[in-house]
């Protein structure tokens, strides 16, 4: 049984026919072609499908494409302003080698905007590694990414996003 | 020279962009028109004789396409998965080698052995109709439990190897060992479990295949470190479609560590199946099946003795293990617990004698092969340990009684007693180095602050050496390694004066796009933009061994300096011949070719292009093209080295342990690109602090199901598990490859786990315990506190 | 993941009538612990009924001496609430550790309490704080509520519409996280109210328990050291390879001290 579901992905409007049971992640990877949000585990732990939903961080392995009907939807492609300009939060990443193999960074990078964005970009170290639960890194033992995301919580603030 | 891209220059990273912008390309994300998608029926007994399959409901459910089991894959003559090293015993005997089917026939040896392939249009109907094939089974008794493995009356996991004992081997004269042992003024006795680990490289395995008709060649995407040995196993022992006829490509691939070295069911499968189908077959690993099948690491069982004189000398060490091999043999899994690991027992020290016994033992549980490290992380973990416990037990300073035995700078290159000869090193740096970093001279204040808020503080000293780079071709095949481990790389000059470096090498994290491209820019001059690295690809690179080991740079980059040095050469000669010179007098300086002592130039790129378009060009000597092929085969190994220091407080109530301080001093020699090894570093050491604290695979001992099958039971470390890290480096240059580099890809994972097991060790030791198993994790931690003060009592 | 029919009614009742009569419907809010579960094919509903399109189940509201949360509260809402954080800070501190960021974003009090897995952190507070059910039919006082692993006061077709917490003198959760799932291994919610005092335990046994001799201890004197000599028996709690049923016991009477010395502060 199929279903018809519309929402808003990385600012387009975005539609299709899906299986109740389609996961939002498998509608963006499998539906729209959109594979930037990766999928690492099937317990809701590793965190490499987040991408926000109405301004949330969230897994999109564990939400129901129709579930976000209606809603806006943003990923890891709809972040950069141009191919030249990357957002701060990719910047930072690049900057202070906060990734190796890739895999976990789409949803870190999607975890860490969200996360600067609710301390209302103040943070410390302990709290980026106490927010980073909900994301798993096998390669960079998290050092790189805490300090990439310090450097970016000011680089968002002056660059008002 | 280009100075901001060249050797030792700290480069951002050329892949980056496309994975911070979603558009990497890992092998999940391919679009194959008309593709079907693969789903496994595993076992979910540890051991069982399988009576019968029913697989007619499930045919006839929607969408599906296809199914196979073990049968089909027996009556196609498909050959078993194979263990690419022979490990020879004691007695000079072969190991036993028992079969490993592709997908079970008979008998189930494990929980996730592969029983049937179920394949339908969508994943989900894969997984609907792998659900109504019925799989009767006849249930027996399990071998779980590594240390009673070897036991008689224990389950025999196969009949080809009785008493489930792989082989028994041995290095060193144990005669001589056990009289320097009757002389010693000292002996200190440790018995260890290196806890077996899942190996969890966040992209799970994934396959998918295509069969060409007109052709006939088949196309494998695998998540593989190796492509091109993966074909030549699938081609030669497993398939049998020939090497020209198969194309194997690891795209991007997210992390390994070990686990995508291997030839698995899965890709073998889904490649066999392709023909069959006639559409493309996708697989992709669920991360419950990550658990379960990708080959695990580590899981030994250890007792060791070190025999010390009165003055802490040590005189001999006598190492006595048991590693588990699982159910099957996988590729590499026999050189792990021998020639990766008793070979490295020597560790830093000038220990004159060494004996080691390996009993490799056959369990219901996965397969276990190398994980970073391989043998490295078990070896150092023993010495380590060893060496501590003597300290304490000698009232001497742990870094002092391993000053007092370091090899020293002047007796390199060094012969140990366990085969290995060490090129190069100058250890009492390192540590010293260490120390300052680590503020050892104020850890007793540190101590005591922490005291008086109750935690109880303490510190642990790791001094490393492995043996990587691998490996000179010879000595791999004189130790039963069934395959070279040279590495190639082909430099490809454009007529427009950009190029690409073809490397055998595959890179699934360690930025080899931007290193390797840091060489040639440094090398010939070329910008950093104008260089592109390719790999991963048995139809464009040239054959290659792949990436694992600390392999990449040492040997891969090394063959990418052998191709560009018949650059340079062949470039010399082109030059010569525009600029009317002799070949003798062209110098090739900062990118462009002169002649000494003239204004004579000709730039790289004019004699690239003067190569492609030889209107004017010595073609009676030298054919066209700027295109250059190298082999490398290195002469040894390299032997980076290193000292951790891991500073640990406990909550002596709740048994928690956390890490308040690490540093790693390593000696690496040259470095290419510092901003990639020290990633490479704090991955390692998180690893290494993960086996240490936190990570265990557990499987029931009596029914062999795997508890810790998902990140709800296995412990991955996050980020609040650890702290930031302290590094430094020394450099003594590896004397034989033309870099001067070692390897820096495993360090971090070999050192830590008995750099952070010492300093809890340290901390404990106030309290009367004398061992906490690895992991220490709260549980443990506790149960030996209860248990230590128990004894008191 | 088996399929099922999906609906998302706007109104409670509409939700109420769609569970109605359909034996293998299951309500969902915020499907933290359902997707998963249907992810790994354990269970089959034939029906699912999101109540996340239901506006008059979320939100947060001072009623008096209460702290009255509906039942699609999300976590990251309640742990960021200043109403909740003025009127009981343990609360949303208990909140602001459930999960992980996107899970605290998605998952919901009622979801959690209905759920009633052993190791949720919600049912430490709600016993704890001696809170009041509220369902479509009725009431529940939270003694009533838990009844066992996974088990609850709900009736088929009875939906959790709002939480009633009331403030407390002093209050306080010490979580012990398991170290793979993050989830409670022990956590005890201590908490000084008008009614009394309560000490309750979630994650150490099958459901969330109370520890009497401690209340009792504590109503005398709330201090760390009056329960420091309580033991909790072993017997009947959680025996997993993170802990021991001993472990877990000796843990409950680490996080009751550390709760209350939070509570003091």
């Amino acid at each position: 049984m199929t279903i018809p579901v519309a929402m808003t992905v990385n600012g387009k409007p975005a539609s299709g026919k899906v299986e109740a049971r389609t996961l939002l992640v498998q509608f963006l990877r499998e539906h729209l072609g959109m594979t930037g949000t990766h999928v690492g585990c099937d317990t809701s732990q590793c965190g490499a499908c987040v991408v926000h939903v109405d301004g949330r961080s969230v897994k999109s392995c564990t939400m129901l494409a129709v579930q976000a009907e209606g809603a806006k939807v943003m990923t890891i492609e709809g972040l950069a302003e141009s191919a030249e300009k990357l957002h701060p939060m990719q910047e930072a990443f690049r900057e202070n080698h906060a990734l190796q193999c890739g895999f976990c960074t789409p949803g870190m990078v999607m975890s860490a905007i969200d996360m600067v964005k609710r301390h209302n970009y103040q943070l410390d170290e302990a709290t980026v590694r106490r927010e980073l639960e909900g994301n798993l890194c096998r390669c960079t033992g998290y050092h790189n990414i805490v300090k990439a995301i310090l450097a970016a919580a000011p680089a968002m603030k002056s660059a008002g996003v | 020279m280009t100075a901001a891209t060249g050797i030792g220059a700290r480069v951002l990273r050329t892949e980056d962009k496309r994975f911070l912008t979603g558009t990497g390309r890992y092998v999940d994300d391919l679009p194959l028109a008309r593709a079907t998608y693969a789903h496994f029926v595993r076992s979910p007994h540890a051991h069982a004789k399988i009576k019968s399959i029913d697989t007619s409901a499930a045919r006839a459910m929607p969408g599906v396409v296809a199914i196979f089991t073990g049968k089909d894959i027996a009556d196609a003559k498909v050959g078993g998965l194979i263990c690419g090293w022979v490990v020879k015993d004691k007695h000079g005997q072969p190991h036993k080698a028992p079969p490993h089917p592709v997908m079970a026939a008979d008998t189930v040896r494990y929980v996730g052995d592969t029983v049937a392939m179920v394949v339908a249009n969508s994943h989900d109907e894969a997984k609907d109709a792998a659900e109504a094939i019925k799989v009767d089974y006849d249930a027996k008794p399990a071998n779980v439990d590594l240390a009673k493995a070897l036991d008689k009356g224990a389950p025999e996991v196969h009949p080809e190897a009785p008493g489930n004992l792989i082989y028994d081997w041995e290095i060193g004269v144990k005669a001589d060992v056990d009289a320097a042992f009757a002389k010693a003024a000292h002996v200190t006795k440790i018995d260890i479990v290196n806890n077996r680990l899942i190996p969890n490289a966040m992209e799970p395995r994934a396959a998918a295949a295509e069969y060409d008709k007109g052709t006939g060649n088949y196309t494998l995407w695998s998540t593989s470190q190796n492509p091109h040995v993966l074909r030549l196993i699938l081609s030669a022992f497993v398939l049998g479609i020939p090497e020209h006829k198969l194309r194997v490509i690891a795209p991007d691939v997210g992390g390994g560590f070990g686990s995508k070295i291997f030839c698995y069911n899965e890709e073998t499968m889904v490649t066999w199946a392709a023909s069959r189908v006639g559409r493309p077959i996708k697989w992709t690993a669920e991360r419950s099946e990550s658990f379960q099948t990708d080959a695990h690491g580590r899981d030994h069982v250890t007792h060791a003795e070190l025999a010390l004189d009165k003055d802490g000398k040590f005189l001999a060490l006598k190492v006595e293990t048991i590693a588990n091999m699982g159910a099957y043999l996988s590729t590499f899994s026999t050189a792990v617990p021998t020639y990766l690991y008793a070979t490295l027992l020597a560790g830093q020290y000038t220990t004159p004698l060494i004996y080691a016994n390996v009993k490799a033992a056959l369990t219901n549980t996965a397969p276990v092969d190398a994980y970073r490290g391989a043998g490295r992380p078990e070896a150092t973990y023993v010495i380590e340990s060893i060496v501590s416990k003597a300290a304490k037990e000698l009232k001497m300073d742990p870094a002092d009684l391993r000053r007092k035995n370091f090899i020293p700078s002047t007796a390199f290159p060094y012969q140990t007693p366990v085969a290995l000869q060490y090129d190069s090193g100058n250890y009492p740096p390192i540590i010293d180095e260490a120390i300052k970093i680590a503020d050892y001279k104020g850890f007793e204040a540190r101590r005591a602050e922490a005291k008086s808020r109750g935690k109880l503080r303490g510190i642990g000293f790791s001094s490393y050496i492995e043996a990587c780079g691998l490996a000179p071709s010879q000595v791999i095949g004189q130790l039963g390694g069934g395959v070279g481990q040279w590495e190639s790389a082909q430099l490809k000059f454009n007529p427009t004066g950009n190029i690409q470096i073809l490397t055998g090498a595959h890179s699934h994290g360690q930025g080899h796009e931007t290193t390797f491209a840091q060489l040639i820019s440094d090398k010939l001059g070329v910008p950093m933009d104008q260089i592109e690295v390719v790999h991963g690809d048995t139809a464009t690179t040239p054959f290659g061994m792949g990436s694992y080991g600390s392999r990449s740079l040492a040997v891969g980059g090394s063959a990418i300096m052998k191709a560009a040095d018949k650059i340079i050469a062949k470039g010399k000669k082109i030059a010569a011949h525009l600029m009317e010179a002799s070949v003798a007098d062209v110098v090739f300086e900062n990118g462009t070719f002169k002649v000494a002592g003239t204004d004579k130039a000709v730039p790289l790129g004019q004699a690239v292009f003067a190569a492609y378009v030889p209107h004017n060009y010595p073609l009676a000597e030298i054919e066209p093209g700027m295109d250059e092929n190298a082999f490398y085969d290195p002469a040894n190994f390299v032997y980076p080295a290193g000292t951790q220091i891991c500073e640990v407080e406990i909550d002596p109530e709740t048994g928690v342990v956390e890490v308040v301080n690490h540093t790693a001093v390593d000696d690496f020699g040259n470095i290419i690109n510092p901003m990639i090894v020290e990633g490479q570093v704090h991955g390692g050491i998180v690893q290494g602090v993960g086996q240490a604290l936190l990570e265990n695979a557990v499987y029931d001992k009596e029914t062999g199901q795997l508890i810790s099958g998902s990140y709800m039971d296995y412990t991955m470390p996050r980020a609040d598990d650890v702290p930031s890290f302290k590094l430094g480096y020394k450099v003594t240059p590896c004397p034989h490859n033309p870099l001067g580099v070692k390897g820096c890809g495993e360090a971090g994972a070999i050192a830590a786990p008995a750099a952070v097991m010492n300093a809890v060790h340290d901390a404990l030791a106030p309290l009367g315990v004398s061992h906490v198993p690895m992991p220490a994790t709260p549980l443990n931690v506790w149960q030996a506190i209860h248990g230590a003060r128990a004894a008191a009592e | 993941m088996y399929d099922f029919h999906y609906h998302r009614p706007k109104t409670l009742a509409d939700a109420v009538n769609l569970l109605k009569g359909k034996d293998e419907a299951r309500p969902m809010s915020g499907g933290m612990t359902l997707i998963p579960t249907l992810k790994q094919r354990l269970a089959r509903p034939s029906d699912v009924v999101d109540l996340g399109g239901i506006k008059e189940l979320a939100g947060i509201k001072v009623e008096g001496n209460n702290v009255v949360i509906g039942g699609m509260t999300r976590h990251a809402d309640v742990a960021s609430s200043a109403d909740v954080k003025s009127a009981i800070p343990a609360l949303a501190y208990l909140a602001e550790h459930i999960g992980d960021p996107q899970v605290r974003n998605r998952g919901t009090i009622g979801g959690s309490i209905a759920n009633n897995d052993p190791a949720a952190d919600y049912p430490g507070a709600v016993v704890g704080l001696n809170a009041t059910v509220t369902t479509n039919t009725g009431k529940h006082t939270a003694d009533s509520f838990f009844k066992g692993l996974f088990e609850t006061a709900l009736s088929d077709g009875e939906l959790v519409t709002s939480v009633s917490f009331p403030k407390a003198e002093k209050a306080a959760y010490m979580k012990f996280p398991n170290p793979a799932s993050r989830y409670a291994m022990v956590g005890v919610f201590v908490a000084k109210t008008a009614g009394g005092v309560r000490v309750a335990v979630t994650g150490a046994g099958p459901c969330v328990f109370r520890v009497k001799a401690m209340e009792d201890a504590l109503a005398k004197n709330f201090s760390s050291d009056a329960i420091k000599d309580i033991k909790v028996p072993a017997d009947g709690l959680n025996s997993d390879i993170h802990a021991s049923a001993e472990y877990r016991a000796h843990l409950v009477n680490v996080m009751a001290r550390r709760a209350v010395d939070a509570a003091n502060k």
